[in-house]
């Protein structure tokens, strides 16, 4: 049984790599669009640039996790070829693990071409190479699940993309990308605390700075345990949409 | 020798509301499917054809009751069961982006088909259903007939002993519906053992060894289709055409245990219209249909919403 799930969530990723993700708008839009909101930050603070890599890279994997992922399950599920899925011999959580596994493959994908043009530019000598990469793979985790849930908890894909971006834009700005969380007013910090973002930017600021890997595994810890929680809740709802 | 299908008080409830009762869509329904065989569902619209599938197919739990298929309890064995069975539904549903060729693959490396098997049979399957042209076409792209074959391919693709068709053929044109009609009698040849539901009546009699009729989430009736059609054979039918000097016509069809009696009732009591014919009819399948229901067969068809394949040619 578990040999079914793991052939089914590898090949449930690869079709929706395929089918929705590798498209040229989802990789120009990938890339482009944290570049923008970091570069309009540029324009405005100049001497700022190289603080602001760890957001551009949790901007990056956000989007490119959550953007695609929070709609593939309701544009499938109103299409009828969700049920498919449903129908192979495959577990559930399989099934919804491997459109987290897509998603993920696509944000990790669009982030390592911006890692690679951030590495060039500001050089980033003594990274902790083993921080950076649980890092990414934890945010990737804990948005794509974020995404899945979006997208099993609603009807209608504009329901999807409403949802969404109420949840990543507040994020953006209360997540440590552009303003650090401790220079935040108190009540703007509790709130930052309950956001996977504010994590994934301090345990990336970590990594490229070289630090221990025990200085990020508080953040770690809570990004895994949010993927594992959003996970848990779509299954839920989806099971109890099923019946 | 197990049966393919064997349910017991399946039931599927739903709540209606926040203060009344459940709604019962399948009722406490008790049926088997004998390997090899065509087994017809019939019902009108909402009678719990569709509930039914998606219970057996585990899509959705029962509320209560139980299924083996092929031996397996629904219950505790449902991966199990999926890799033996496959699922036609009502409405094509393979991936626009993905060809043919891609979505019979893919179908074939979620069911575990070995990879060196994958791409010959799914060769085998577009040629099979006329498609092999269109082998590099985007799903999307291929008229209505072309993509309700190809869903019927997919579903054959782990060749499964059992298949659901759940209205195979609505919305087809006559010569694709034909061309599939002609795919599920191979099948059977072969024997696969197919759960058919249809509201084509003449479609259920031409290809089913069996028919259970379901209202209202119950089933009314459950045997071969001659031995449904004998039960409703002790009754003769007797249709009166009637007109009037306007020229317009009326067809009226009446049960009858006295024919002659019919017959002179009716020429007798014609309100004031001639009778232009008078014929005794054996009951059809619709006939049969008609008295459980309550519903005519155009009504049916109406209800779904066209005819495109209703003429069961072929």
């Amino acid at each position: 049984m578990l040999v079914d799930d793991l052939r089914g969530m590898f090949y449930i990723a690869l079709k929706d790599l395929r089918a929705y993700y590798f498209k040229p708008p989802n990789i120009s839009w990938g890339i482009l669009f944290p570049f923008a909101f970091i570069l309009a930050f540029v324009i405005r603070n100049p001497g700022e640039t190289r603080e602001l890599v760890p957001g551009l890279l949790g901007l990056t994997i956000l989007f490119g996790t959550s953007s695609m992922e929070a709609i593939v399950i309701v544009f499938e599920r109103r299409i009828g070829s969700l049920e498919r899925l449903m129908l192979a011999p495959i577990r559930l959580p399989a099934l919804l693990a491997g459109k987290l596994l897509g998603g993920m493959t696509f944000g990790l994908t669009v982030t390592a071409v911006v890692l690679v043009i951030a590495l060039a530019v500001f050089g980033f000598g003594g990274v902790n190479w083993l921080l950076l990469l649980l890092a990414l793979l934890f945010s990737a985790a804990a948005f794509s699940a974020l995404g899945a849930f979006v997208s099993v908890a609603v009807r209608e894909i504009f329901e999807a993309q409403t949802l969404a971006n109420f949840i990543r834009f507040p994020m953006m700005f209360l997540g440590g990308v552009f303003v650090p969380v401790a220079s935040m007013p108190l009540g703007l910090q509790a709130v930052a605390r309950l956001l996977p973002l504010t994590y994934s930017v301090e345990v990336l600021r970590a990594a490229l700075d070289g630090r221990h890997f025990v200085d990020g595994m508080l953040d770690l810890a809570f990004l895994a345990g949010f993927a594992w929680v959003m996970f848990g809740l779509a299954v839920w709802v989806m099971r109890n949409k099923q019946d | 020798m197990n049966e393919a299908i064997q349910a017991r008080g399946l039931t599927k409830a739903y709540l209606a509301g926040k203060s009344g009762p459940p709604l019962r869509a399948v009722d406490g329904i008790d049926f088997a499917v004998r390997p090899g065989e065509v087994f017809g569902f019939l019902g009108p619209n909402g009678a719990g054809k569709t509930t039914t599938i998606r219970m057996l197919t585990g899509l959705t739990r029962p509320t209560s009751g139980s299924a083996k298929i092929m031996g397996l309890d629904l219950a505790t064995e449902v991966t199990q069961i999926k890799k033996r069975i496959g699922v036609v539904p009502e409405a094509s549903n393979l991936y626009d982006e993905l060809t043919p060729l891609d979505n019979l693959i893919f179908s074939m490396q979620l069911y575990g088909v070995p990879r060196a098997e994958r791409r010959p049979r799914a060769e085998a399957l577009l040629e099979r259903f006329r498609l092999g042209e269109k082998r590099d076409v985007p799903f999307a792209k291929l008229s209505r007939g072309m993509k309700r074959g190809l869903t019927v391919a997919a579903a054959l693709a782990h060749r499964p002993a059992l298949v659901f068709l759940d209205e195979p053929t609505t919305g087809l044109d006559v010569m694709s519906a034909r061309s599939l009609r002609q795919m599920i009698a191979g099948l059977r040849d072969e024997g696969v053992t197919i759960f058919l539901t249809t509201h084509y009546l003449e479609e259920a009699e031409r290809l089913c060894d069996r028919i259970a009729v379901i209202v209202r989430g119950r089933i009314v009736a459950l045997d071969t289709v001659d031995a449904l059609k004998a039960r409703a054979e002790q009754k003769t039918i007797v249709e009166v055409v009637l007109g009037d000097s306007k020229g317009s016509l009326e067809k009226k069809r009446i049960e009858s245990d006295d024919v002659e009696a019919t017959i002179r009732h009716a020429l007798t009591d014609a309100g004031g219209r001639h009778v232009l014919a008078v014929n005794t009819l054996r009951p059809s399948l619709e006939d049969v249909f008609v008295r459980l229901t309550g519903l005519s067969a155009e009504a049916m068809l109406s209800e779904k919403g066209g005819k495109g394949g209703g003429n069961a040619g072929g």
